[in-house]
């Protein structure tokens, strides 16, 4: 048996997603989605998170992927009112859920131990990743490269709308080397107002992917 | 008049019955600069608690009280508050220990629940949260001379930390992404700390 993994999202789909994401590089590992509020919206269950930890435990430990903050603090809750034997096997990491649970789902199937297990999340954590960044996004597309105009610069909400947008073409899109499909990743930027944005695209509606990026990041994302 | 179970259980369906009131108001506050669900969260959260309180043993104490409170929100809220003011009151809780009145226990009690609240969100002082209503009322409590007294200061102290989080920039929490635009709006999970600790004042 390996390590499981226990995905915590706001979400259900989200939180189902990861798993099936993370499920397909990974055989063979037991990996639970604890995603959503009691009643299956927004939000996080403390008894879901709970069961999910038992779950996922074959005994050779779980590592926890979290979405926002709050997803973090009930999954610390959790784990500090479970029994002590279980709680040991148990890690919390910091780090993106979605490519931290494939990391760490790679790992688990590889047999590593949870230590290990957390550490190949921890990978995952901040700052680009050059290997599925650079690869998916070839730099010979169309390109168009602006200036952060707005007062928030690429914050929550700008940064959700761009997401948001980006999801809507059939073409992968990068803004400054990272997917413009992931929020964290485009919150990871950190830019502020005064920032070059770089935005790139690539598929069947790359050019207008680029188009309608640009033209949101030159409106300041219509913040008034 | 002690701070017995009764007193506790007063003091809860107060907290619910404001928390109520002020649903739309804590959540408008959430809406300027987190995901717009603390009211709703909340309310929900003691909702349950309310519920719970009436098949809770007549004999339990202000301890068990804080625990069924702790528990409750902890599975109902589903929010950041949950996890935090679950927390709170669990430690709250553990203070308290089997005590029929809280009495000779208020400030460790109050000193427990914040410490809860710093330990499992990991704010400061000055970030913009809780813990800023929290801490000025845990040392107002501790600077009283009386039970009674000690929960007046406290709830002044939670409203006056309240109303300092607005000039703040936001360090932990979803407003945290906001920067700058935070400054001028007060912190919701402040706010239902005020009207948490003014209701004690006031069961």
């Amino acid at each position: 048996m390996s390590v499981g993994l226990l995905i915590v999202s706001h979400s259900v789909r989200i939180a189902e997603g990861v798993v099936e994401l993370a499920g397909q590089m990974a055989e063979g590992v037991t990996i639970v989605a604890a995603g959503g509020a009691e009643d299956g919206g927004i939000g996080t269950s403390f008894d879901l998170v709970t069961a999910g930890m038992q779950a996922a435990d074959s005994g050779e430990g779980v590592v926890v992927l979290c979405d926002l903050g709050s997803a973090v603090l009930t999954a610390e809750t959790a784990l500090e009112l479970l029994d002590e034997a279980a709680a040991s096997r148990v890690r919390i990491a910091d780090a993106p859920i979605v490519e931290g649970a494939v990391a760490a789902a790679v790992a688990a199937s590889a047999g590593d131990d949870v230590d290990g297990v957390l550490a190949a999340a921890r990978t995952a954590a901040g700052g680009p990743s050059p290997v599925d960044d650079a690869r998916t996004v070839p730099d010979d597309g169309p390109t168009r490269t602006l200036t952060l105009v707005n007062d928030s610069g690429l914050h929550a909400r700008p940064a959700a709308d761009l997401v948001q947008l980006a999801a809507t073409f059939d073409a992968r899109v990068q803004v400054n080397g990272v997917d413009a499909r992931s929020m964290l990743r485009v919150l990871g930027l950190g830019l502020d107002r005064g920032a070059s944005v770089t935005i790139r695209a690539t598929g069947p509606e790359a050019e207008e992917a680029v188009a309608a990026v640009a033209d949101l990041v030159e409106r300041g994302f219509d913040e008034s | 008049m002690s701070l017995d179970a009764d007193w506790t259980r007063r003091w809860i369906v107060l907290v619910a019955d404001r928390i109520a009131e002020r649903k739309a108001e804590l959540t408008h506050l959430d809406r300027d600069i987190g995901d717009g669900d603390h009211g709703e969260n909340l309310d929900r959260g003691f909702s349950a608690v309310r519920a719970r309180l009436d098949d809770l043993d007549a004999a339990a104490t202000p301890g068990a009280i804080l625990k069924l409170v702790a528990t409750t929100l902890i599975s109902t809220v589903g929010g950041a508050s949950g996890p935090l003011y679950g927390t709170a009151f669990l430690r709250a809780s553990t203070a308290a220990g089997d005590a029929e009145t809280l009495d000779d226990v208020l400030v460790d009690v109050l000193r427990a629940a914040r410490d809860g609240i710093v330990a499992r969100g990991k704010a400061e002082a000055g970030d913009k949260t809780m813990v800023d209503a929290w801490s000025p009322a845990v040392e107002a409590a501790a600077a009283a001379t009386d039970a009674r007294s000690a929960l007046e200061a406290a709830a002044t102290a939670a409203e006056a930390g309240a109303a300092a989080t607005e000039p703040l920039v936001a360090r932990k929490g979803r407003a945290s992404y906001l920067g700058e635009r935070a400054i001028g709006h007060r912190d919701p999970g402040s706010e239902s700390t005020a009207l948490i600790l003014r209701a004690a004042a006031d069961a």
